[in-house]
């Protein structure tokens, strides 16, 4: 489904001294369809510099990066917006829409696809109904928890019925509880056959999860196993 | 399509309504430009009414022989017209006119009423009265054509040389004062416009992260620029509100007194002249300087954020030695062609 060959990514002026920094050398990995993969790696280890490579928003120096087999690099603007669309995003800042209500920002990306009126409403409707924010539809971002803000964010993701889910820490704001939460409902998202990235360095999480574990380090891939432990 | 553009517009007037603040002050400031504008239209009629009655003090006039007659003299009128057509006025005195003015004019000057009654005939000559859009060259073409014409005989005089340093100076004036006025304005305008800009991109501002995430789900470029260029129009269309009633309202107070510093000039009746005029300059101003900010303000945020994401690996030729990049890469992969995202 998503293959990185052979990428590296280099930042002109990246570190701290100003000097050329590799964020990621020489990355070869291929997550398949349905597949429940955890990234771990410290801040700066290039966790997120994959997802945005995934998404188009930045372009590897050198290798190359497939999303379902096509080569993100010489692919047309409108086909990494269809890229886009079909990937759920969750991020540790939420990324929301302040100004839209809870309603809006769900039917914000299904609007963004041309989707129906009535396919709009019925299908937020019934997200917001799994993700317990049915009450909050017409409250705005600012008004809501950050739990909720969250659960906005994954209902947000679900919407479009993604068959890839990237959650960049996404339980990097939240407390044990809602932490354990929204790592449930992404097992049960898996469970359902979407593909779910998870880019983390929470121990507890990685080590409950028993699911396939990359170790970042330095931008280099130190570990891959099957049903990995948090080890750095 | 009918869809997206019916959800554009519907961003855009959600974030109208929801954004008040910036709203209002968008607006606020688009009617202080559409205001100067509309005080330099304002400010056109004014001084186009003033040096248009100056002109009209200033003219030349011809003196026939005595004796001329007068089917004569309305030829040489037509002639003159003929050579001439830019001339604004041209008027036939004849001695008996020239009489009764010079009486009606100088009726409380018992001297030169007197100095009058011993002459004992009409001294007056018949005159040709011509009157130019103010330009002294054009003055001198027609003082030279009366005087070195075939009908040159009939001609006694033409007093261009006594009015020509009063032609020029006003000329001058005149000259000035629209030059200034356009100056002026093209100044006023682009500061004006400036404001405007500037206060949209404050309101563009407070939706910059907001266009990141926006680009993040995938939305097209028309998607993210659209409700920002629609509120544009909305700003330009309120602002444009605002601004007529405003302008009819300071017309029809202003008209009383400045009938008493310009009579003839109405300032409520130019605007009603002009209303149309106006419509379109105050409403076409404000939504195109309201789009045209929206526009530039979100493009220079949409290409900035494509810089900031994708940009940094343009640099990266030159500086390759310092960085431990696998040799097979550098090989293989040097000037490949780049995608750009627009």
């Amino acid at each position: 489904m998503i293959k990185f060959d052979k990428v590296t990514k280099i930042y002109p002026t990246h570190s701290s001294n100003g000097s050329p920094t590799a964020v990621l050398q020489d990355i070869s990995l291929e997550i398949k369809e349905g597949e429940f993969v955890s990234i771990i790696g410290k801040s700066g280890a290039g966790k997120t510099t994959l997802t945005r490579l995934v998404l188009g928003l930045e372009e590897p120096t050198y290798g190359e990066v497939y999303f379902r087999n096509k080569n993100i690099r010489i692919a047309k603007p409108s086909e990494i917006q269809n890229i886009r669309r079909s990937i759920g995003g969750i991020y540790q800042d939420y990324k929301l829409l302040p100004a839209k209500t809870v309603y809006e920002n769900v039917a914000y990306v299904l609007e963004v696809k041309g989707s129906s009126h009535g396919e709009i409403k019925k299908e937020v409707q019934k997200v917001l109904e799994l993700i317990g924010l049915r009450e909050k539809g017409n409250n705005f971002p600012k008004e809501l928890s950050g739990g909720e803000q969250q659960r906005l964010a994954i209902a947000r993701a679900l919407v479009i019925h993604p068959k890839i889910i990237i959650a960049d820490e996404p339980t990097g704001n939240l407390d044990p509880y809602n932490t354990y939460e929204v790592i449930s409902l992404l097992e049960k998202i898996n469970k359902a056959g979407t593909t779910v990235i998870l880019l983390t360095h929470n121990r507890e999480i990685i080590n409950k999860l028993q699911k396939r574990v990359v170790t970042l380090v330095g931008g280099k891939i130190i570990r891959d196993e099957a049903e990995g432990k948090f080890i750095i | 399509m009918f869809t997206n553009i019916a959800r554009v517009i519907k961003f855009a007037f959600q974030d109208f309504a929801r954004n008040k603040g910036i709203s209002i002050a968008a607006i606020f400031v688009l009617i202080v430009t559409i205001m100067v504008v509309t005080g330099l239209f304002f400010f056109q009629g004014i001084t186009s009414y003033l040096t248009s009655e100056i002109q009209n003090k200033i003219d030349i006039t011809a003196y026939f022989e005595e004796g001329t007659l007068e089917e004569d003299i309305l030829n040489v009128k037509n002639e003159i017209l003929k050579i001439s057509p830019d001339i604004k006025n041209i008027e036939y005195i004849s001695q008996d006119q020239a009489f009764q003015i010079f009486n009606e004019r100088h009726k409380d000057n018992p001297v030169l009423a007197k100095a009058l009654e011993q002459v004992g005939s009409n001294p007056f000559l018949p005159s040709l009265n011509i009157i130019t859009n103010g330009d002294p060259l054009q003055y001198e073409q027609i003082s030279d054509i009366l005087q070195t014409s075939d009908f040159g005989k009939l001609i006694d005089k033409v007093d261009f040389n006594q009015k020509k340093d009063t032609i020029e100076k006003v000329y001058s004036i005149t000259t000035n004062i629209n030059k200034f006025g356009i100056l002026a304005g093209a100044i006023l305008i682009l500061v004006a416009m400036l404001v405007v800009f500037n206060t949209i991109k404050l309101a563009v501002d407070s939706s910059k992260e907001e266009l990141g995430t926006m680009r993040i789900v995938g939305a097209s470029n028309w998607f993210i620029r659209g409700p920002f260029i629609i509120q544009g129009v909305i700003y330009g269309f309120f602002a444009f509100i605002f601004c007529i009633l405003i302008s009819g309202l300071f017309a029809y107070l202003l008209s009383p007194y400045l009938g008493v510093m310009m009579p003839g000039f109405n300032m409520f009746d130019y605007f009603l002249t002009n209303f149309w005029i106006l419509v379109l300059i105050q409403l076409g101003f404000g939504i195109a300087v309201g789009i045209i900010s929206s526009l530039i303000v979100v493009r220079k945020y949409l290409i900035l954020r494509d810089r900031l994401m994708v940009g940094h690996s343009s640099l990266e030729a030159g500086i390759l030695v310092r960085v431990q990049v696998p040799q097979h890469q550098s090989a293989q992969f040097r000037g490949r062609p780049r995608r750009v995202e627009s």
